[in-house]
């Protein structure tokens, strides 16, 4: 028999025989989905863990590496959620999404909110040692004000009309009002006098100082043990850098890593029940189908309201997220409790027939055409445009999913408004409420749906201005009620925040914003 | 006995794609699911008879999603070598034929588009017409041209100068007629079994595009897509990407036999 008509045939039998034992060995194989009734195969038992306990230390693994060491310059959500634990500003926010003072020990605002009076608290170090004086904290203000480091630079702080010192009192006098001050205050972290070294080796007064990083690979923190408050239980924190996912859930499967957050349910879903248990944030973000007002034919009121209730956002959850996340109803999520008015979350309840009379209305009675633009990079986005996709076919709307890559959906989408709706999830870094709302202004610069809306303005503008605090709460209340009601966009869940966590440690917070806090975190 | 060996080839590689392209066929027109039908309470799926080949994330119907997207993975490879076997063919025929500087600049021109690595010059293309099925095909179709012109080149070269064709060339033939009607017939016994390899090469290269989520755009389905959502699901449902990659895989096998049996049978002739 010719030699290539018998590897062919062998060949053959080869791939028959890969299809048969797949074929068998597929159902046998454990899945350990963590509600399914069956008890998961429990593998060689990692002791691991017992190890790093008793050193009491902890490995992170994180998706992406720090774009710069330099507290002032980082911009990156990733590396601020993992300086957090280093440096700290005149205030820092806590776990309830309030602002509390730290490296100052009291605010005062006086009664027209022109008047800022720090009282600096005593007995603060920096990491290398050095008292914190007042010099540090006019230093580090000046740098993030003046400009002559452009990076460093936050437009924000222009409303500060003057500085002044008396002994350990800082008073900051506003050229107006604004009651998102002490928020933007929070990113002004206090670093040395003239310190140069930031990037490689930065100092600051939080709970961790940093010892060491390998870029792209590592950095290494350790507890501070002069730190003023009450400061981490855990002695080392290491952070991995695995910039697959695939990594990060192979790294917690054998043991490398001991906590890994922003996990979809697919991954959590692969480890072992028996080493980790799985934890539920939120993301902190307002996951949504925005519309792109601006075009036809979003620009039509009845065709948006249509969207809304074709929509069905719990069955979207259940289909991408393993029903994890908390539909939403308008820009706002629950973490900012003082704001959030759940009663819009089912404003547009799942009604097929309403959607139907609302298009027919519009004049579309048979449906249109649209389409979604998604970043690539994101995968719960694009399986949400999946979701959506076969919802709105229900309706005669028929959607083509436009895959894009990171940076064109940043330019064509974010920054020249080209398309016709998207899929993305949109945050808030810095605590204040208003960065949810403002960008539906009319001339805001970041308002890419184009929502247009004079009435909408009118109460952002008095909402901003105003010092009264119930009064700012009320006007964004409203705020939210009326994106819902001209359904601006398809607004569908504040995503959920899946952490793994191996078994004995304890203490994870979650706060309202993209923090992860490790002096919490505890072996035991 | 011997003459039955390409038989061999030619009959189970027939069979094997005869089947498989019988299947996507029917998956233009039936499916036993609809292949974009979601069901929350039938996600991931094991197989059964239910499901022949489990289901998705979603809950959808492997098998399903298997005929169509077949048919679209089916579909963009024989476009894709339509489009690079006929422009090759082309490009070939006229630097084999004519020589001299057109030959030159026509193939430096191939050898820089051979030296940029495939997948990153399909990307290249993507990125500037957008993803879709049919810019697919567009950038996989210019990507595959090199190949074919460089075989197609030799062919038409070394038959310039036999004596038929000079027969040809003397009793007043033109030179279109004898590049179309004296030469291009002399050259199938080459072009047959590239256009095999060149078809398994552009399942491979549709596969690897939607693969790397610049391809086929979900909703729709290819095998090339499916290995990719698969992939993230490898320890929960390791039969997706198994079962999508099987039939990537025989696929490809069945045609490898045709183009294997042609060859043989050229030989043969001789």
């Amino acid at each position: 028999m010719n030699k290539k008509a018998f590897a062919a045939i062998l060949a053959l039998l080869l791939t028959l025989a890969l299809l048969v034992g797949c074929g068998q060995a597929a159902p046998a194989t454990p899945t350990p989905v963590p509600d399914s009734g069956d008890t998961p195969a429990v593998e060689t038992p990692a002791p691991v863990q017992s190890g790093r306990a008793a050193s009491n230390e902890i490995v992170i693994g994180i998706a992406q590496d720090l774009d710069s060491l330099d507290p002032h310059h980082m911009t990156a959500a990733g590396t601020q959620e993992v300086m957090f634990n280093v440096f700290e500003g005149l205030v820092k926010p806590n776990a309830a999404g309030q602002i509390v003072p730290a490296v100052a020990s009291e605010v005062q605002v006086s009664e027209d909110g022109l008047t800022y009076t720090f009282t600096l608290r005593e007995g603060v170090r920096f990491h290398n040692g050095e008292p914190v004086d007042m010099e540090d904290v006019v230093y580090s203000l000046t740098r993030r004000m003046d400009g002559a480091d452009a990076a460093a630079k936050n437009v924000a702080l222009d409303v500060i009309s003057d500085v002044q010192t008396e002994d350990d009192r800082l008073i900051l006098t506003l050229s107006e009002p604004s009651g998102d001050f002490l928020a933007y205050l929070m990113n002004v972290y206090i670093i040395p006098m003239d310190y140069e070294d930031l990037e490689t080796h930065p100092i600051g007064t939080g709970p961790y100082k940093f010892v060491s990083r390998a870029v792209q690979d590592n950095l290494v923190l350790e507890r501070f043990a002069d730190y003023w408050g009450e400061g981490g239980k855990v002695d080392k924190v290491t952070y991995k850098i695995l910039e697959n996912n695939e990594g990060l859930v192979l790294g917690l499967q054998s043991g490398a890593l001991d906590l890994v957050n922003h996990m979809t349910s697919e991954q959590t879903s692969q480890l072992s029940a028996s080493d980790f248990h799985v934890e539920q944030g939120s993301m902190n973000l307002v996951q949504a189908l925005y519309l792109n007002s601006g075009v036809a034919p979003f620009d039509d009121v009845r065709v948006r309201q249509a969207l809304c209730y074709a929509t069905d956002k719990q069955a979207m959850i259940d289909l991408a997220f393993d029903g994890y996340g908390i539909p939403l109803g308008t820009s706002m999520f629950p973490s900012f409790s003082k704001y959030y008015d759940d009663s819009l979350t089912d404003y547009y309840p799942h009604d097929v027939a309403k959607a139907k009379a609302l298009l027919a209305e519009a004049g579309y009675p048979n449906g249109f055409e649209m389409s979604i633009t998604v970043p690539s990079n994101y995968s719960p986005h694009v399986n949400t445009a999946e979701v959506l996709a076969e919802q709105l076919k229900e309706v005669g709307i028929q959607v083509k999913i436009l895959p894009v890559e990171w940076n064109s959906w940043l330019s064509d989408v974010y920054t020249n408004r080209q398309f016709q709706s998207t899929v993305i999830g949109l945050e808030s870094n810095n605590m204040t409420a208003r960065k949810l709302l403002d960008r539906f202004a009319s001339t805001a610069a970041n308002n890419f749906t184009n929502y247009s809306n004079p009435e909408y303005d009118e109460i952002l503008a008095r909402a901003i201005s105003s010092v009264d605090d119930a009064e700012q709460t009320e006007a964004y209340r409203q705020l939210e009620r009326i994106l819902t009601e001209t359904a601006a966009n398809v607004y569908l869940q504040d995503m959920a925040d899946l952490v793994a966590v191996r078994n004995g440690l304890n203490g994870l917070t979650f706060y309202p914003i993209y923090v992860l806090d490790v002096s919490t975190l505890y072996w035991g | 006995m011997k003459k039955k060996n390409w038989n061999g080839f030619l009959i189970a590689g027939c069979v094997l794609t005869g089947v498989l392209v019988a299947l996507m066929l029917l998956g233009k027109f039936w499916t036993p699911w609809s292949p974009t039908a979601m069901d929350a309470k039938a996600m991931y799926q094991p197989p059964s008879l239910t499901h022949l080949f489990g289901t998705d994330k979603f809950g959808r119907d492997i098998f399903s999603r298997v005929m169509q997207g077949g048919g679209t993975t089916l579909t963009i490879a024989l476009a894709t070598i339509a489009i690079g076997a006929a422009l090759g063919t082309l490009v070939g025929a006229v630097t084999g034929y004519f020589g001299g500087i057109v030959d030159d600049a026509l193939m430096r021109l191939n050898d820089a588009l051979t030296a940029f690595p495939s997948i990153l010059l399909a990307l290249l293309i993507i990125s500037l017409v957008g993803p879709g099925k049919y810019n697919v095909v567009l950038a996989l179709g210019i990507v595959f041209i090199p190949s074919f012109a460089r075989v197609m080149r030799t062919q038409f070269a070394s038959l310039r100068d036999v004596n038929y064709i000079i027969s040809a060339r003397l009793m007043g033939a033109g030179q279109l007629r004898i590049m179309t009607v004296h030469m291009l017939p002399n050259t199938m016994r080459t072009l047959l079994p590239a256009l095999t390899i060149g078809f398994n090469n552009a399942v491979l290269a549709e596969a690897s595009m939607s693969y790397l989520g610049i391809g086929v755009t979900p909703p729709d389905a290819s095998l090339g897509n499916m290995l990719r959502d698969a992939q993230s699901a490898l320890g929960r449902a390791p039969w997706y990407a198994i079962l999508t990659g099987v039939m990537i895989a025989l696929l490809v096998f069945g045609v490898g036999l045709i183009g294997e049996g042609l060859q043989k049978r050229d030989q043969e002739v001789d």
